[in-house]
């Protein structure tokens, strides 16, 4: 087992309200992890407290075996961080800010430079090297934010809502490096946007109110929806009453809904009974009924569904 | 210690990087001339030593000590590149150091730029550069633990101004305890241990001693500790309000 990442019982206090409360998980190599929740969920005090900045009220985080009540400065050697809106030192540039996390970390030297030109060529930020933090876009800083934590190639990647306020090329990007640093790294990233989840997470944790209320694959959380494996059909409004007749006789399904759409057209979806696979059988009684249907799809289940209900029933 | 240094040399160069080093050096070298010459008359006494300039450092050192001590950490927190900071492999002790040595190097900076005074009076008379030098020295020790409580002050808020406003006062304090009317404020009612024990906390009464030329160990050692007392109840803030 590769168990990187360590958390046991973490739990942080301000005064009587309990932020994050008794968190257990632990996280392997190759994983990325995705740490998902409401704003004011715990996710960002929960991070906070893995990178050493905050001490827990109570429990720890275990990076690589290293304590980080015990021995904060071993897991932060270890330990890439963006903090939650990149703050960056704006009256430096990013050479300098490189230059700055270099020497804190023990480069010095060739390694040094080379580390940097490295960091700076994978993040894209080489022409923007030596201007200002504080007059480059949102999108420079973000990246150099990210720079700064991955610049001494960490085992473990804790990224805070890495694309926040992104436009979507650039969310693209930091996606797409996410994945490309993700074989042998743990990575954990924060986010409320739930399709990041989908296309960076190896796996999802929904927190809510400072507990794990979900922990498993994205496919694991699409499978806690209603929707999943529900059929969804478009066919002519004129043959939408048989076709509910139709499809509601076929056993599996649980009921039918239908719903307006453009030109003559009306979608209806048929929930099935406890997640059972009916879109072949509804299919086939379409079929047989001789019910012409423009379009016919099994739905894998709706993520955004799966998170409001679990952050709203807690 | 290493580390220490990364974060001094960070510090050292957003000074020179910003307005703020050279606003600072030319106002402190102003105002010294000003008070040096004008009202401590410099010329006009006839006496070839610099006890003007060193008479009027310490309420120089009043209003600007706190202005370079104000940003220190409120700066950081407001930024949020406190968390940045403290989530790289550095001790607390390593960055509350590096951070005061910044300072510390950079008032002593502005402090040596007084030389050209320095090289007038040697030139005009033959004064006594033992006294000069134990001056200067009681000068830089007084720089840095002005400092040190700018920079706890500094540390408690995310607001500058408070940090100025608060730091100033709290030296203030410090500098009024040996003065008579501090003294006699106490004299009436306390034990003369306490009014012993107040006079002892002053800067001016250390200051003065140095500044004479007297260098005694103890008076040393009084700045020494107020700089280190100061800087471990930074620490002691910097770990406890990180979030906050």
């Amino acid at each position: 087992m590769d168990r990187m990442l360590q958390i046991e019982g973490l739990t942080k206090q301000f005064g009587s309200f309990t932020a994050v409360d008794n968190i257990s998980f632990s996280v392997n190599r190759g994983e990325v992890l995705g740490f998902l929740g409401p704003n004011g969920a715990g996710k960002t005090t929960a991070m906070r407290m893995v990178s050493g900045f905050l001490t827990p009220t109570s429990g720890t985080a275990y990076v690589g075996g290293h304590d980080v009540t015990t021995a904060p400065l071993e897991v932060k050697r270890r330990i890439g961080y963006l903090p939650e809106g990149a703050p960056l030192y704006e009256d430096m540039t990013p050479s300098e800010l490189l230059a700055f996390i270099s020497d804190v970390r023990g480069l010095s030297g060739g390694t040094k430079r080379e580390t940097i030109s490295t960091a700076a060529s994978r993040i894209n930020i080489e022409h923007v090297m030596h201007q200002a933090i504080g007059t480059l876009s949102k999108g420079y800083k973000r990246r150099v934010g990210i720079a700064q934590a991955i610049l001494h190639d960490p085992e473990i990647l804790i990224l805070d809502e890495p694309t926040d306020g992104l436009d979507p090329n650039q969310k693209h990007e930091v996606r797409k490096l996410i994945n490309e640093m993700a074989k042998d790294k743990v990575i954990v990233i924060s986010t409320h946007l739930l399709d990041e989840v989908d296309t960076v997470c190896s796996r999802a944790i929904v927190i809510a109110q400072g507990k794990i209320v979900a922990d498993g694959t994205p496919a694991d959380l699409e499978a806690q929806s209603e929707l999943h494996n529900a059929v969804t059909l478009r066919l002519a409004a004129a043959q939408s009453d048989k076709a509910k007749g139709t499809i509601e006789a076929v056993a599996g399904v649980d009921r039918v809904v239908e719903s307006e759409a453009a030109d003559n057209f009306i979608n209806i979806t048929a929930y099935p009974k406890s997640g059972e696979i009916v879109i072949d059988d509804v299919s086939a009684a379409l079929k047989a009924a001789k019910i012409d249907v423009q379009e016919i799809q099994a739905e894998r289940g709706r993520l955004d569904e799966v998170f409001r209900r679990l952050t709203t029933a807690a | 210690m290493g580390t220490s240094w990364a974060i001094s040399k960070r510090e050292l160069r957003a000074y020179f990087t910003t307005p703020l080093a050279y606003v600072f050096i030319v106002i402190f070298l102003a105002l010294n001339g000003v008070t040096a010459f004008y009202f401590g008359g410099l010329f006009d006494r006839g006496q070839a030593d610099m006890q003007p300039l060193f008479g009027f450092l310490p309420w120089l050192y009043l209003f600007l000590i706190p202005a370079v001590a104000m940003r220190l950490w409120a700066e950081e927190r407001k930024a949020g590149t406190l968390e940045l900071l403290m989530t790289l492999p550095v001790s607390t002790f390593n960055a509350v150091f590096g951070k005061f040595l910044a300072a510390w190097i950079f008032a002593g900076i502005a402090l040596a730029l007084t030389f050209p005074v320095w090289i007038t009076v040697n030139y005009l008379g033959d004064p006594d550069n033992g006294v000069i030098i134990a001056s200067y020295l009681g000068g830089f020790l007084m720089a840095g633990s002005y400092l040190a409580i700018g920079g706890f002050v500094s540390s408690m808020t995310r607001n500058q101004v408070i940090a100025f406003v608060i730091g100033a006062a709290v030296i203030f304090l410090f500098m009024m305890s040996g003065l008579e009317l501090v003294q006699s404020a106490f004299r009436g009612w306390a034990p003369d241990l306490v009014v012993d024990l107040v006079r002892s906390f002053s800067f001016l009464v250390h200051y003065d001693a140095i500044v004479r030329g007297v260098i005694d160990i103890r008076d040393m050692i009084f700045f020494v500790s107020i700089i280190g007392v100061f800087l471990f109840a930074t620490m002691v803030v910097v770990d406890l309000k990180k979030g906050a």
